[in-house]
């Protein structure tokens, strides 16, 4: 494996980490700006409308607060995952990985009450500019959800075969990348929770 | 030796964890305040102001210990340091618009 890509096992002498690490921070990076635009054109648009409705009057607020604690608890468990590895405790790493992706499946569940409870109130991304921004921007976050699950589900499969070939370096530097997405996807969902339910 | 070494790295980690334990519950109250306070309806700016300094400081958690940042080497705040300039170029150029004076 080292051989492929040079460092994602060990770290580099001169950065002290590995290219991985760089590689998810950069694109954790790319991620930033790309909400940040979205976050950039919500302001633009409330600041120049001459009427804006609150989140809470169109929102399902307790609905909107099960689902941050539900993302804060899974962001928990995926540290708890990592940290499981670096016990040397494979069973618990993948109770806690399991745990992970039950989680994001109970995030969009309820996500999807949300957006079909709009759907038959005839709210609908056409419907205003706050329903704009609101359906792009957690239709964005749950495509990042969707795909930190996928990463998380296949890590979680396949760590035992990682273990039994002796790559428990290798598994534990990419759950702790992985981990590092899906921390990014809760600490967005931290500030849509307010800005698109609460304001 | 090597022992010892191992034993050192899981005491290290049993810290970490009941680190993690403290941002979760930290994490879960904050959500509480910042409901709870929406439903005071504060004035807009107000309200702006508590839910995103909440906001900032539970993100700052997540940053700080679920993502290591605390313990983490330079050149990851270096790439951090550029992307956070240009996020603040990205959030206050808006501002700007309301800054046209001369009404082009």
């Amino acid at each position: 494996m080292e051989g492929l890509i040079p460092y994602i096992t060990e770290a580099r002498e001169d950065t002290g980490l590995t290219n991985g690490k760089i590689g998810i921070w950069l694109f954790l990076a790319s991620e930033i700006m790309l909400f940040g635009a979205f976050f950039a054109t919500y302001i633009v648009m409330r600041m120049g409308a001459e009427h804006w409705p609150h989140g809470w009057e169109d929102q399902n607020v307790p609905l909107g607060t099960l689902n941050t604690l539900v993302l804060i608890t899974s962001s928990v468990t995926m540290v708890m995952a990592w940290a499981s590895l670096e016990r040397d405790d494979l069973k618990k790493f993948q109770m806690f990985g399991a745990a992970t992706v039950a989680l994001g499946f109970a995030f969009l569940g309820i996500k999807y009450i949300e957006y079909t409870s709009h759907f038959h109130e005839g709210m609908y991304p056409g419907t205003n500019n706050y329903l704009a921004v609101y359906f792009t921007m957690t239709g964005l976050h749950g495509l990042h959800v969707v795909c930190g699950m996928v990463v998380n589900g296949y890590l979680t499969a396949t760590g035992k075969s990682y273990w039994d070939a002796g790559e428990r370096q290798l598994l534990i530097n990419r759950v702790e990348n992985a981990g590092l997405f899906w921390h990014f996807v809760d600490i967005v969902w931290i500030f849509l929770f307010p800005v698109l339910y609460l304001l | 030796m090597e022992n010892q070494a191992v034993s050192h790295a899981a005491a290290d980690i049993d810290k970490q964890v009941r680190g993690y334990m403290v941002v979760f519950g930290t994490l879960l109250a904050l959500t509480v305040i910042t409901v709870g306070v929406s439903y005071m309806h504060l004035p807009l700016h107000a309200a702006v102001g508590v839910a995103l300094a909440i906001a900032c400081f539970k993100a700052s958690l997540v940053l700080l210990f679920f993502m290591h940042l605390i313990s983490e080497r330079q050149l990851i705040f270096v790439i951090l340091a550029f992307t956070v300039g240009f996020f603040m170029v990205l959030m206050f150029l808006p501002i700007l618009t309301n800054l046209d004076h001369i009404h082009i």
